[in-house]
Parts: structure tokens; sequence; C-alpha cells
């Protein structure tokens, strides 16, 4: 297994995979954070006992993940309930708490949320009487930096349950070219039943596509492109315009090409239907696309110089050359333990 | 990966891949009278990588990495690198073994009944176990006790018997020398040598044994016996598990059952010899 396309066939079409390198199916799919997700698509299928006794602990651990998910999206809500803000759920919860598709296996590591800005030291102040902690030195550069310039408060983590929780007032960094409208992503923010509030349908996908592109190395690009398949299939399914409010949103957030490309590779890897007009031809499709699959049999990380160039791209995406060129010399020259 | 290796311990397969060959060969080894895994499949994947690219050729630094890892974990000196290939797979286990309760606690068995023994690093477990693995007893594993949840019977899981300072001269003395991996000095545990479980061990190693006794050995005490409440039995077990938490419902259930069926014994101990009679009692009043 050179790279991850048996993963994502695996995940696309399970009823083709029969004879395989399992145990390279395996780690990838572990490395990749999809085990979970891989594990419910295989299963009552035909594979090896050894295999489908690891889907079957894979099934139990994401069924333990939900919960702890919801308990902590619980405890987070308690602790910001006196408040009255607005406090949406994002990514793996959202999912959770909102029952979908994506859902599915899917792990989830911290608790992101979304409040208004101005809300920002309330909340934070609320969070640390709940018991959550602060993890960079308070008035440190990486501290000053996330609040500076980031979209997200410093992470907190919490005192007995070890779970990390992530503040965003906005979904991209603030020094980022695009500027997506938090406003609206709140103000059309949806209530659940079960009173927690997630992103609507399109600022869902807006958000993971952001994330996936406009955002980051791409580092589990494959797990934030399979939510973006299952949340794509399960919205057009739903409503027959999805497509249009989606593309008419991308462009309220200044996300179009990145809702646009996340499309095109779903569509590519995962087979997500997309329509006719979103499949266009792109040249640096193939690069995002082998950037993806750079995972190997052995889970290790496969292609160092194109993943270099998407780390550097990272970078680029994030901040202006003088800033960039600031904030590497500080990050070179400061003692390892605290980077 | 350059070099590789698969193992199968009692019911789990490891595929162990390595940048160098050194420390798989010290692992065949170790190894050698096991069965490879049946199927050519792996439950686990640990991999040996250089920390850096040029960390292979140039001062070479083995980190440890594989389908689960610890992300802070100290990379070790290629002569340490057999150390690195066993801390890869206990780390699998800690962090990835959710088919059956996880104890960290060493296990022997006598006439299908097994003595479970925990307690911290230093307590003696691994000794003891060693120990009465040379006096009658079958070695089941001196690092991880594998409850299975469904019902209620200890798997064996009898990896190489990791010695550390003290208790390699004690075993040395009873042990043929063709039985020991080589001497790991200046590991960030001290020193350390494998012993290889004997014959009778690993060939059994796919049968399950039914818990008859909870001990928590202390060593370098004078000699007493307690009883331990089972409610204590109970919190020093969870804590003891790895995947306790993880398993929810099941795990609490296979626990509870466990606790509240099985007497429980602390035992402080000058020395082994000590050790082992208050051992060979607890058996023969639990036969009796």
């Amino acid at each position: 297994m050179r790279n991850a396309a048996l993963l994502v066939r695996a995940l696309r079409d399970p009823a083709s995979v029969r004879d395989c390198d399992w145990s390279g199916l395996v780690s990838a799919a572990r490395a990749e954070q999809l085990i979970g997700s891989l594990a419910f698509r295989m299963e009552g299928r035909a594979v090896p006992a050894r295999v489908a006794s690891i889907f079957e602990g894979a099934r139990r651990d994401a069924a333990h993940a939900r919960t702890q998910a919801l308990w902590e999206a619980e405890m987070a809500r308690r602790a910001l309930a006196p408040l009255g803000v607005p406090a949406i759920l994002l990514k793996g919860t959202a999912f959770h708490a909102a029952g979908l598709e994506a859902s599915v296996g899917r792990s989830v590591g911290d608790l992101d949320i979304l409040v208004p800005k101005a809300s920002l030291d309330a909340v934070e102040a609320a969070l640390v009487g709940a018991g959550w902690e602060r993890m960079k030195e308070k008035g440190g550069y990486d501290d000053d930096y996330y609040r500076r310039w980031m979209h997200e408060l410093p992470p907190l983590i919490h005192r007995t349950r070890d779970r990390m929780i992530d503040v965003h007032h906005t979904i991209l960094p603030m020094t980022a070219r695009p500027k997506p409208d938090a406003a609206a992503l709140i103000a059309d923010s949806v209530t659940l039943d079960n009173g927690l509030l997630v992103l609507s349908p399109a600022d869902m996908i807006v958000h993971a596509a952001a994330h996936l592109l406009a955002d980051g190395d791409l580092a589990g690009g494959l797990r934030n492109l399979w939510d973006i398949d299952r949340l794509l299939r399960q919205f057009a399914a739903a409503d027959p315009d999805f497509w249009l409010t989606l593309s008419a949103r991308a462009g309220q957030h200044g996300l179009a090409r990145a809702v646009h490309r996340a499309a095109r590779l779903a569509n590519d890897l995962y087979d997500t239907p997309v329509p006719e007009a979103w499949r266009t031809w792109n040249g640096l499709d193939p690069l995002f696309r082998a950037r993806m699959l750079a995972r190997n049999g052995w889970g290790q990380e496969s292609r160092k110089a194109l993943r270099f160039a998407f780390y550097v791209r990272s970078h680029w995406l994030r901040m202006p050359p003088l800033m960039l060129a600031r904030h590497l010399w500080i990050k070179a020259t400061r003692p390892r333990a605290s980077a | 990966m350059r070099h590789r290796l698969s193992l199968q311990i009692g019911p789990v397969a490891f595929r162990i891949g390595s940048a160098w060959k050194a420390p798989l060969d010290a692992l065949a080894r170790l190894y050698a009278s096991y069965p490879a895994p049946a199927d050519g499949l792996a439950d686990f994947t640990v991999r040996l990588e250089p920390e850096k690219p040029w960390r292979r050729f140039f001062r070479p630094s083995v980190a440890i990495q594989g389908d689960y890892i610890l992300p802070d974990a100290a990379p070790l000196s290629l002569a340490h690198g057999l150390l690195a290939a066993e801390m890869g797979m206990n780390l699998q286990m800690a962090l990835g073994q959710k088919r059956y309760l996880l104890l960290h606690a060493a296990t022997v068995e006598k006439d299908g009944r097994a003595l479970i023994m925990t307690g911290e690093s230093g307590a003696g477990k691994s000794t003891l176990a060693a120990l009465l693995g040379e006096r009658g007893w079958r070695l089941m594993g001196d690092e991880f006790a594998l409850l299975d949840m469904d019902n209620g019977k200890l798997l064996p899981f009898p990896r190489a018997i990791s010695l550390k300072n003290g208790a390699i001269r004690v075993m040395e003395a009873q042990v043929p020398a063709a039985r020991f991996g080589p001497r790991l000095t200046g590991t960030p545990k001290g020193e350390i040598r494998h012993l290889i479980p004997n014959a009778h061990a690993i060939e059994r190693m796919q049968e399950a044994a039914i818990p008859a006794l909870i001990l928590f050995p202390r060593f370098g005490e004078a000699a007493a016996v307690r009883g331990v409440g089972a409610a204590e039995v109970f919190m020093r077990l969870t804590q003891a598990s790895t995947n306790y938490v993880a398993l929810g419902r099941r795990g609490f259930d296979a626990l509870t059952r466990l606790v509240s069926t099985l007497p429980a014994l602390a035992i402080d101990y000058p020395d082994t010899d000590t050790a082992l009679g208050l051992v060979e009692d607890f058996r023969q009043e639990l036969a009796a």
C-alpha cells in the first residue's frame, strides 16, 4: 500500500474490498482517524476474523466517543448558560449532537464552539470558573498570538476531565484573506430539539471546507473530506435547492473557491454526487488529491516534499510575509520545550 | 518499512517495522519459539523510525511510532532498540486494546486457576511471576492481564519478561543463559534484561484460565498479609487498568464481577522466598 487509495476505496465502495492488505488498511485508517467510519462502512461484510474484531472494537470506541463528546458539550452548555450568549457547536460534536450521517463512527478530539466575538471575555471567564484551565502561558507569545490573530481563544483544558475546548469567534484566522461573516453564522444557526445549537447546513459545509482548504496543511484531510461527503449527500438529498443555497452562502463568506474545491475533491475521491456545473477542471486539484492520499500502509506519512509544500502554504494562507518572518523567527529561536 | 517482523502473543498479533535491522534481530531471537500469526494479519502496527531523517545514521535515535502513539514519548538510542520495540507493543495494548479489559498486572496459573498480581512499579510482580513460572506455575504474563468481558476468564499474554535491576540477578541464578535477551544498560528504567518464558508458557498461550485470587504484593517490608475489601480492590484495579473508562458499562460489569467473586490479599514480603511460600499456602487453601 503506497498511498491511502485503498482506504478511500473501502470508504467509497466497501463491497469492492475483498482480498487486500488488511493490516495496511487498518493502520492507514487509524492514522487518518477514520477507523470508526470504516468500521461502520464495513459492518456485516465478509472480512477476516481479526479485522472483524478490530472493527467491532472501533464501533464500540465510536459509541464511547459520542457519549464523551456530548457530555463535554453539555458541560460547556451548563457553564455558559448564565451568560445567555449563543454557543454554537462545531465540527464533530455538532455532527453527533444533530445525529447527522457524518457522525457515524466519527471520532471527536476537542470540543469546538463558536460564540460572538463581543462575548469572548465573558465566555473565557465562565469556562475558567467552571474548571477549564489555560494551556498557554498568559501574556506569552503564543497566548498573545492567539488573542490578536487567531479565530479562537488559546485552547483551554478541563482540570479533571482532561478535555480541550476551542472557543471560536469566527471560522478562519483574522490574518487569512477571506473574511467569513461570523454574525451571519451565528444569526442563522439552528437550535436542535435537545436545546444545543449548530450551524445551518450550508454553513457547516462552508466551515468544513474552510477548515480543510483555507487553513492548515491538510493534516487529517481524508477525514475532513469524508465529513464533507457525508454532509453533502445528506443535505442535498433533503433539500433540492441545497446547492444553490450553498453557492450563495460560500460567496457571502468569501469562501467560494474552497467550497468548490472541496466539492470537486469529494466527488473525485468519495464519488460524492455534485452538480455538473461544479465539476470544472482545475490544474491544482491533482496536488490536493496527492496530498490527501500521502499515507502508506504502515500508517506513515509519505510524499515528504509535497507535505512540506502544503505546510508552507498553510503559513502563507495565514500570514502576510513580514508577519510570517517574525513568527518563524520567534518559533525557531525559543527553547524547544515550549514550541 | 525496510525491516519487518510479525509476532503472535496470546490472542494479539503485532506487526513491527523498523528502519534498522538490529532491533528486529534482537526481537526475533527473543520470540524465536513463538508462532507467526496464522492469518498473516496484525491487530497492531509498531514502527521504529529515526527521530529525524538524518538520525538513521548519524547518532541513531529510535522514535517509537505506530497505530497508537504518545506524542511526547522520548526517543531511545539504537542500542536500546529492542526496548523501543517492546515499549511500542505495550503502548499499542495500553492505548488501543478494546477487546479485553486490560489490567496492569502479572498473571500465573496452576490447575486451571489464575493468580492476578498487581501493584506499582517495583512491587515485584514481574519477579514473582517469573519465579513462579519456574516453579510449576504457568506464566500467563508479567505486564498485562487480559480479562475476557464475556466469560470472565483471563487470557494469556506471555511476552518476554522485562526484568529490571536486582531482579535480573535473581533470575540469572535460576534460568539458563540461553533464555535471556541482551543486557540493556543505562535505559530510562535502569538496567533491563528480557527473560523468555519457558516452553510450557508459550505452548499454552492460547489457553484461558479462571481467575481465583488477586494479590497486591509489596517488596521490602516485613512479612504481613491482610485482606483487602472489595471497594478498595475495585478502585485499585480501575487505576491499574488502561482501558476501563473507554470500555464503559462492559468494563464496569466485568470488573465488578471479578472483584465480587474473588478474594484479594495485600502481602508484604522481605524476600522472594517468603512471597513464594505465601503464594503456595494460598493455593493450597483455595484448593481445599
